[in-house]
């Protein structure tokens, strides 16, 4: 009897940690294909760039805690090969490993561009450790550096890389900023928080072609006929599930290997989980995949106790967000995706504020800027199903968190 | 290097040795200490690294800053005055010998 779990970030550890804090006692193995050992990645894009954060700092476990575990982490290995029939996976080295219990924890690659230049120097993607490395190495003798994407991440380097005193342009080929995770306020809000921050914002305009000298980038030429200066480019624009293991093992996969309700592939001993999980919504009724902490943490802690104790559950917890792009802090309770209504609380002028976010009359999302108890108040709010109509969130003085607190009395 | 007592809802206790200049929580969960959660990594984010810290241990840490203040009044187990985020103590010399104790849950 044993579990193998292919992939050793944030939720293949905690899918290790949760099995034997359930008190699960056959054998784990943890693969994971980076040298390191296994560390946490939203600090990549803010913290560790910025120094502040050595790399120590973002291991998830010490090693001891694998050793005391009884955890086998293989650092450094790729698995090539799922045999279903034979319940075996194929390491690149030619070993086997035998499970009863397989899970997919392969997590999400950079999205690549597809235009010409894209494999000249200086032109970085962030994802893993090994690319901030290189980024941090080339922040350093930058001087004039080129964001291409204006999600998160791309966000997130140009709030670093303002705060080092650097200037940046930052191409979005959309109209908004973080156009498929927030409302229109909240990506309005962001455009000018960066712009008074020294970051010069291009909507509209994507990357057409990188051009360069003696193999390292020189200039980005844009969707709209521009050319901008640029010796570091960081690109940001998304990324590919992992799912191609899956696939050659005979397993659905639409953008992300498709799970059920229990979060078990079309094999029910397989299981895939975190970034390169396609899973039905219970809040946001569709198939969704996500890339969060919170997702491969809760997705890990599911499937970590179904294995252990045999019970069969639907994965239901609320999915939310965090950014952190220096000094503005921005948390997501539930998907806006497909959101009809935005009412505001606060004013976005004051530096703090929320959005209450309806779909079809229904609340399905709360984003707040600066305003942490808005967050928890509506996580609270959002898991418990309670309804609340446009017209009350619309009334003045209306309180979140005195609606919520309501709630929990109610809920008693 | 400083010591952190790290006490469980039933009573129960473990010590670990803390580098100086790793927080509370990053401590306790390097080394799988069930009770500290700890969702977003540090980021004060997610208020699942609620400790209590009693007198007079609560009186040699740095005063509650705002962002953990509003996550305080929204973690899973009630405030009370010696409530912290553990990921908002760093461990300093003198801080050898704090003890923490645990809330029945983070979430």
């Amino acid at each position: 009897m044993s579990t193998v779990i292919v992939g050793a970030g944030q939720a293949g550890v905690h899918l290790a940690a949760t099995l034997r804090q359930e008190g699960y006692q056959e054998r784990i193995v943890l693969i994971g294909d980076e040298p390191e050992p296994p560390y946490q990645r939203p600090p990549l894009s803010k913290a560790f760039l910025l120094g502040s954060a050595p790399e120590h700092t973002l291991h998830l476990r010490a090693e001891s805690f694998y050793r005391d575990s009884a955890i086998e982490l293989l650092r450094g290995e790729r698995v090539t090969w799922i045999d279903r029939p034979g319940r075996r996976v194929r390491l690149a080295g030619g070993t086997h490993l035998a499970w009863d219990r397989l899970v997919l924890a392969t997590g999400a690659r950079p999205r690549p561009l597809g235009v010409p230049g894209e494999d000249l120097g200086g032109v970085l993607p962030l994802r893993n450790l090994a690319d901030a490395r290189a980024l941090r190495e080339h922040m350093a003798s930058a001087r004039s550096v080129v964001i291409v994407g204006g999600g998160f991440v791309g966000l997130e380097v140009a709030a670093a890389f303002a705060s080092e005193g650097g200037e940046a342009v930052l191409l979005e080929a959309g109209d908004r900023l973080m156009g498929r995770a927030v409302t229109e306020p909240v990506s309005r809000f962001f455009a000018r928080a960066h712009a008074d921050r020294g970051t010069r914002i291009r909507l509209g305009a994507g990357a057409a072609e990188f051009l360069g000298r003696r193999g390292h980038v020189t200039a980005v030429r844009t969707t709209d006929g521009r050319t901008h200066p640029a010796d570091l480019v960081v690109t940001g624009v998304g990324v590919l599930a992992n799912s191609e293991l899956a696939e050659w093992a005979g397993l659905a996969a639409d953008g992300g290997i498709l799970v059920d309700a229990a979060l078990r592939t079309t094999d029910p001993r397989v299981h895939a989980i975190g970034d390169c999980a396609r899973f039905p919504s219970a809040h946001h009724r569709a198939r969704v995949r996500l890339e969060s902490v919170q997702n491969a943490v809760d997705q890990a802690v599911h499937t970590g106790r179904l294995i252990a104790t045999g019970e069969v559950r639907s994965y239901r917890e609320l999915p939310w967000f965090w950014s952190d792009q220096k000094g503005l802090k921005l948390q997501i309770a539930g998907l806006p995706t497909g959101h009809d209504h935005v009412q505001l609380l606060g004013e976005p002028g004051s530096g703090r504020f929320s959005t209450l976010v309806f779909r079809g009359g229904r609340l399905v999302a709360v984003e707040s800027v600066n305003r942490p108890a808005d967050h928890m108040a509506a996580r609270r709010l959002l898991a418990s199903g309670r309804e609340l109509a446009p017209d009350r969130a619309a009334a003045p003085g209306f309180d979140l968190k005195a609606f919520t607190a309501d709630t929990a009395e109610l809920a008693v | 290097m400083p010591k952190v007592v790290y006490v469980h809802p039933d009573g129960s206790q473990d010590r670990l040795d803390v580098p100086e200049g790793t927080s509370v929580m990053q401590a306790a969960v390097a080394q799988g200490i069930v009770g500290i959660v700890a969702e977003c990594g540090g980021s004060a984010m997610c208020a699942t690294c609620h400790v209590y810290v009693d007198p007079p241990d609560a009186e040699s840490l740095p005063a509650v800053g705002a962002d953990e203040d509003e996550m305080l009044d929204c973690t899973a187990c009630p405030r009370e005055p010696g409530s912290r985020l553990s990921c908002r103590i760093v461990l300093t010399a003198d801080l050898d010998g704090l003890t923490v104790r645990l809330p029945e849950k983070q979430r």
